[in-house]
């Protein structure tokens, strides 16, 4: 089994703020996670950290089998260095909520930058491998367009492209599609689902449960900075174990969850 | 009263006047290049996350910003020679002293610039894998360029214009011509009056130049 | 090389220096209160309706702005007296140029405070029936005052360190007599490092202060 991503025992505290209180997590390559939870239980913190965005305050992240960071004197705590890092997250793609596409670059531009100046590619390779990405979520005729003239569901697509075109390993998602007016949200979630078929191993954080039904092999549920729950869409989100997962997917009814699967209706 | 203006004169100094304004742009073009190069480097102190280097760039821009540049200019004119045993002359001293003083304002519309780039820029830069300066260079220098290019504009008319104060310690530029050939000639009207025109037509240049740099950065986003 | 620092010497001529410090005061008092009155006609010439008196003002800011201080200096101690035949002592030369150009800097505060004023608060002041004198006195400029400390107060700092320049026509202000005491002393690093102290310490004791009183009468808008 390619295990693609393992985290033992993370925390990370902002000052007194402790916000991830031990969390193991283990991804197999191919594999697409959907982190559930409720607002301020460490979702994002969680995927920050997993591209070191933020600094785990302590515990062992190891990507493609290499723990990242060296060991301390302190067990548990480790320490990293800039060129590690740096490296490492263009190993590791990433998807905001705000898209933070680069205004003064095209579409393309955006997506060239990342291959050209870290990858060492010409300008045309890096070119022909923006189009590829472009295309692949379905955007390429608006390549040579400012990020400003396009709609927050095509920024967002383009977004995903330029994290693909650096060919990472793994992708995280964090509320994707939290920004997007309702009637763009659907060509983005298309998009992550093709990708997720494809293969892509992808850690996504959603509100979308639809979404977490549908495509996820495995859905977490985040509580108080630790896993509360775990397993299959149909386990967390249609039998949940816990009452505070019952009481979260309570409050997201807004949400669409498709109809049971005959045969789970049929075991009731 | 009824003074006979006559500006003939001039046109038999041309060369002492062209070496004048050569020593003008020369001075000015030093400063603006350093005063740049120091602007960043204390504008990234000051927005490191290590105080000690915030500390730095706090100390840097108040302490150039509040002497008097001519006090800086004699400073450096005297103590060059004291501290580094050599004898550089005028303009290495108006040079240093001045791109320091241009440096603080500098470094202040730099940091309000940089400020002004939303802090998702510097994250989606830093989650592709580009280290600080790459960031620095591709992604939020661009977009600060937009609101440093008024302030840094006005701020280059000042370091042109108090390239002027550099003749108190007698290098040669457009002011220094001025004097030597008002004193020649008995023409200080005709000299003085020239020296203020030259400098209105140069810093009119640069402001076109600037809105024309305006224009097309405003051309995006 | 090691560089023996004396500062006995200096302060032993501490005389001369104080003598200096209060020509320092004398002129930047002097330019303040002829700056004041200047900036406000001329930021109203700017809003005038007629486009000559606008137009007027214009070109009086621009020229003052675009005009290095140091020339203008030289151009009213030199050349304006023998234009219009009078006799300027330095005192005079200088602080009738700081005057005026602080004057121009001064307008374009005062016409930024003046339009930042709702057009509101101009109608209801007509409506009650003020004349521009009590509108302006009453409603406008008590509104458009707080707005504009900031910024005036950096134009007090920057004259302040201007008056520096009037050493470079031998009025006896602190630079001026800081050059004295070095050549009396043979002591020019130590005397101007104790004058750029001097000016370090006034202003930045002085924007320290405006700082706190800024936030002490902050009026919620
Ligand atoms: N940089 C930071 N400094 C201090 N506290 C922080 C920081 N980032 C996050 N926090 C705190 O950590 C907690 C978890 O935040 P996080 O953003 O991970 O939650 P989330 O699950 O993503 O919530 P949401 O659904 O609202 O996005 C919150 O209480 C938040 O205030
Ligand atoms: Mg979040």
């Amino acid at each position: 089994m390619d295990e693609v991503l393992r985290v033992e025992n993370l925390h990370k505290r902002f000052g007194l703020l402790h916000v991830l209180r031990g969390i193991d997590l283990s991804v197999h390559k191919g594999e697409t996670i959907v982190i559930l939870g409720a607002s301020g239980s460490g979702k994002s913190t969680l995927l920050r950290c997993l591209n070191f965005l933020e600094m785990p305050s302590e515990g062992r992240i190891t990507i493609e089998g290499r723990l990242v960071g060296r060991e301390t004197g302190t067990p548990g705590v480790m320490s990293y260095g800039t060129r590690e890092l740096n490296a490492l997250r263009a190993r590791v793609g990433m998807v905001f909520q705000q898209f933070n596409l680069f205004p003064h670059m095209t579409v393309e531009g955006n997506v060239m930058i990342g291959p050209m100046k870290l990858r060492g590619m010409t300008e045309e390779t890096a070119r022909t491998l923006a189009h590829d990405n472009l295309r692949r979520v379905g955007i390429l005729e608006k390549a040579r367009e400012y990020p400003a003239r396009l709609s927050g569901g095509q920024q967002q697509r383009v977004a995903i492209a330029r994290a693909l075109a650096m060919e990472p390993t793994m992708m995280l998602f964090d509320e994707a599609t939290s920004a997007l007016d309702p009637e763009l949200v659907g060509e983005v979630l298309l998009s992550m689902r093709r990708l997720s078929e494809e293969g892509m191993t992808m850690l996504v954080v959603t509100h979308e449960l639809g979404f977490a039904y549908n495509v996820a092999d495995r859905v977490i549920f985040l509580e108080g900075g630790m896993v509360h729950e775990e397993g299959t869409p149909q386990e967390v989100l249609q039998n949940p174990k816990q009452e505070r997962t019952r009481e979260f997917l309570r409050s997201h009814t807004l949400f669409r969850l498709p109809d049971p699967a005959p045969e789970a209706a049929g075991h009731s | 009263m009824g003074h006979e203006w006559d500006f003939a004169f001039l046109l038999g100094q041309r060369d002492f006047i062209l070496r004048g304004i050569l020593g003008t742009f020369g001075l000015a073009i030093t400063c603006v290049l350093a005063g740049m190069a120091l602007g960043l480097v204390f504008a990234a102190a000051r927005l490191s996350r290590f105080a000690a280097l915030r500390l730095l760039g706090t100390c840097y821009v108040e302490f150039f910003r509040n002497i008097p540049v001519l006090v800086q200019i004699l400073w450096c004119y005297f103590a060059i020679p004291i501290i580094t045993g050599a004898q550089p002359g005028p303009f290495a001293a108006a040079a240093t002293a001045v791109s320091l003083y241009a440096g603080a304002y500098m470094t202040e519309i730099f940091r309000s610039g940089i400020q002004s780039v939303e802090k998702g820029q510097w994250e989606a830069a830093r989650a592709i894998g580009f280290g600080y300066l790459a960031q620095m260079r591709y992604v939020v220098l661009p977009q600060a360029m937009r609101s440093i290019t008024p302030p840094l504009t006005n701020q280059v008319m000042e370091v042109v214009k108090t390239t002027a104060i550099a003749s108190t310690i007698a290098y040669g530029e457009v002011l220094y011509s001025a004097k030597v050939l008002s004193d020649q000639e008995f023409r200080p009207i005709e000299s003085y009056t020239a020296v203020g025109v030259f400098f209105i037509v140069v810093l009119a240049l640069v402001s076109a130049a600037s809105s024309l740099l305006e224009r097309r950065l405003r051309r995006h986003g | 090389m090691e560089y023996q620092w004396d500062f006995a010497a200096v302060f032993r001529h501490g005389d001369l220096l104080i003598e200096g410090a209060k020509g320092t005061f004398a002129l930047a008092g002097m330019a303040i209160l002829i700056a004041f009155p200047i900036g406000l006609l001329v930021a109203l010439m700017r809003l005038s309706r007629l486009p000559v008196i606008a137009w007027f003002a214009v070109i009086y800011t621009d020229l003052f702005r675009a005009s290095p201080t140091i020339v203008l200096i030289y151009w009213f101690y030199f050349a304006f007296p023998l234009l219009v035949g009078v006799d300027f002592n330095t005192f005079t030369a200088v602080s009738l140029t700081l005057g005026l150009q602080t004057g121009a800097y001064m307008a374009e505060v005062f016409r930024g405070g003046i339009q930042g004023v709702k057009a509101g608060q101009w109608q209801a002041a007509k409506a009650l029936g003020m004349g521009l004198g009590r509108t302006l006195r009453y409603i406008i400029l008590p509104q458009a005052v707080r707005r504009m400390v900031p910024i005036f107060f950096t134009r007090l700092t920057e004259l302040f360190k201007t008056t520096s320049l009037a050493a470079a026509i031998s009025y006896t202000e602190i630079v001026q007599m800081a050059q004295r005491t070095a050549s009396d002393t043979f002591r020019p690093i130590e005397t101007f490092t104790v004058v750029a102290l001097f000016f370090f310490t006034v202003i930045f004791t002085a924007s320290q202060f405006v700082r706190f009183a800024e936030r002490r009468f902050a009026v919620p808008e």
